[in-house]
């Protein structure tokens, strides 16, 4: 949740984001880079935008520190937060447990209704749809709430003529809700259809990990997609692909870099340069129907 | 075709009988005669029965039935000429999705279809009917020709999933099923699909963003194999049989979720057992489908299908002040 009483610090961040955007971490604990092995001040990392300083590690970052880091300073307002998932098959496994009390504890240990978070805010100024996912949530999966709240957010968008931006962190369709959670892929594919009729445009940004029904619905139909470096980006994981095919894999396979090489996504952006990117990119988009003179 | 899977022992006992008694043609006496008669219906009663109460795993085992008709079987049944139409122009042509021009009854339909492959050799060349990226891309290409030309579109549904090997993602599967939602989704023309075996995940769901979706009566459709979903929330593929049931994946446990439009019926013991029967029921569906669809303008056709898709989820509001989150 973002904290409304943390005082407003100096802005001293890389290219205007803004530093205090972390404040998850706990910020004396020392964590350890999983690419790099060094060790890391909770404060450290957070004060460089969850990036490691020795080698360019992105971390997974949740929803709220994506709105802070990117959004003008109270900006964001969000909609649809009352939207709870309900439970349409009554599922149980025997790994997991109910589902529904699957879903009270990801509640609790995150502060978030679903994996997504939607709202309207503004960059540089620039009012837009906003769409975040967050991976703690059951694995940033796409169930009927979070299909539902992508597709407010782009009916929103489309309604008011406002850019959208969606950030997507998801292992894919939400197993627990069957069928239901497959649909929200054509649901969602669908609204995008008529915001690409009315002429808005659609930022995608793929983050660490994009991957399933996420990666092969809304996530690739960005008119500019952009990822961060490093993420795992596929429609199936590395491992599984090894194991179900018996298939040794490069070591790059599905990542940002394998999708950019294959033509798949426009660039990638370092976390630092977020923020004024996708600024120049509305500021470009925002300019297409002025006429010259 | 031989009754033989595990449930179907009394219908393979009852057949061995009706065999026996068959091989010896004229020589019957009039009581084996009549005994005869006895048991085909008594075959007929029972295969009824029992398929009528399949457990959701059984069901499973029929979708994937070897002897199942393919989309080239319904294409062979159903249309009076086919002109298939090959590749993608811009990779390759994927014989894991087949289509082209379809003649129904006078009137041509873009007929397009997963297609398995039946013996060894054929299974191998349309990769078990694992749709590749091409495959998307040439069912995409058929459905803007289709309306180009104002023809209306019809897909069989039968696919365990979309390809998982490197070569799916380094051809851009992803962005490839992705595309095909988009594209379905605004199609100026109408779109029946029909599941005739198994309908699993984007790999399905690509084909049939759909006006109506209908499901043969011992068909699945499901966001993952029931393997795939034991292996992620029981952590042992072999808990199939359970996530089978939790997922819902029948037919008729959809059919009860409105998530599909109708059930076609098949005939006793299965869609395997009367390749015949099976086609003209999947025939009468298209064309009573079809013609309702040619009744909608198109700007109301393309409202109804948004609302079609726009309206499934299942949720609730969180009421002000009740399980509100703490951190
Ligand atoms: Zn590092």
């Amino acid at each position: 949740m973002r904290d409304e009483s943390k005082p407003a610090l100096p802005v001293v961040g890389h290219n205007g984001a803004h530093p205090d955007a972390v404040h998850t971490l706990p910020t004396n604990l020392a964590v350890k880079c999983p690419n790099c092995r060094e060790l890391l001040v909770g404060k450290d990392l957070e004060r460089n935008q969850k990036v490691c300083p020795r080698c360019g590690y992105h971390f997974r970052m949740d929803a709220h520190e994506r709105i802070d880091m990117l959004l003008d300073r109270d900006s964001f307002e969000e909609f649809a937060n009352d939207l709870l998932s309900a439970d349409p098959l009554g599922f149980v496994s025997d790994a997991k447990g109910p589902y529904i009390a699957e879903l009270e504890s990801k509640r609790r240990a995150t502060g978030l209704n679903e994996s997504v978070v939607v709202g309207k805010g503004e960059i540089e100024r620039m009012p837009l749809i906003i769409v975040v996912m967050d991976f703690r949530f059951i694995g940033g999966s796409m169930g009927s709430v979070a299909g539902e709240k992508i597709t407010l957010g782009i009916e929103r968008a489309t309604k008011d003529r406002l850019p959208l931006l969606i950030i997507s962190a998801s292992g894919g369709a939400r197993m627990q809700e069957g069928l239901f959670a497959l649909m929200q892929m054509a649901k969602t594919s669908a609204a995008l259809r008529r915001l690409a009729d009315a002429g808005v445009p659609f930022i995608s940004l793929l983050t660490d990990p994009t991957t399933g029904g996420v990666f092969a619905s809304f996530s690739m139909l960005g008119d500019v997609i952009l990822a961060e470096p490093g993420a795992v980006i596929g429609f199936t994981g590395p491992r599984v692909i090894e194991q179900a095919m018996h298939q040794k894999l490069p070591k790059d396979t599905n990542t940002s870099e394998f999708v950019l090489q294959r033509g798949m996504i426009d660039t990638i952006v370092h976390r630092r340069d977020l923020r004024p990117t996708i600024g120049r990119i509305l500021r470009l988009y925002g300019a297409a129907s002025k006429r010259f003179v | 075709m031989p009754y033989d899977l595990e449930f179907e022992r009394p219908l393979a006992d009852l057949d061995k009988r009706i065999q026996a008694l068959q091989r010896r043609g004229d020589r019957l006496r009039p009581d084996e005669r009549t005994q005869l008669d006895g048991l085909r219906i008594q075959l007929d009663q029972r295969a009824r029965e029992i398929y009528r109460n399949l457990t959701p795993t059984q069901r499973v085992q029929v979708a994937r039935h070897k002897n199942r008709p393919y989309t080239a079987d319904y294409i062979n049944l159903v249309s009076d000429d086919f002109f298939e139409l090959h590749g993608d122009r811009r990779y390759a042509d994927d014989h894991a999705i087949m289509g082209g021009l379809a003649s129904i009854d006078g009137k041509t339909i873009m007929l397009i279809g997963n297609q398995k492959g039946r013996d060894t050799k054929d299974r191998l060349e349309r990769n078990f009917g694992m749709a590749h990226a091409e495959g998307y891309r040439k069912a995409q290409r058929l459905m803007r020709q289709a309306e180009q030309f104002q023809m209306p579109v019809v897909t069989l549904i039968d696919i365990s999933g979309a390809s998982l090997d490197l070569e799916a993602e380094q051809r851009g599967i992803a962005q490839a099923i992705a595309e095909s939602l988009f594209v379905m989704a605004g199609l100026r023309t109408p779109i029946v699909s029909i599941v005739i075996g198994e309908g699993g995940s984007g790999g399905a769901l690509s084909t049939s963003v759909a006006d109506r979706i209908l499901m043969l009566e011992n068909t699945i459709y499901t966001v993952a194999s029931p393997e795939a979903a034991a292996s992620i929330l029981w952590r042992d593929s072999s808990h199939a049989h359970k996530a089978a049931a939790a997922m819902k994946i029948t037919a008729q446990e959809l059919l009860k979720l409105k998530l599909i439009e109708e059930i076609i019926p098949e005939p006793a013991g299965g869609a395997h057992q009367d390749y015949a029967a099976a086609a003209a029921a999947v025939k009468s569906a298209i064309i009573r489908h079809i013609s309702e669809l040619e009744q909608l303008a198109t700007e109301q056709l393309l409202e109804q299908r948004y609302q079609r898709f726009r309206a499934i989820g299942v949720y609730k509001r969180e009421t002000v002040g009740a399980s509100s989150p703490t951190t």
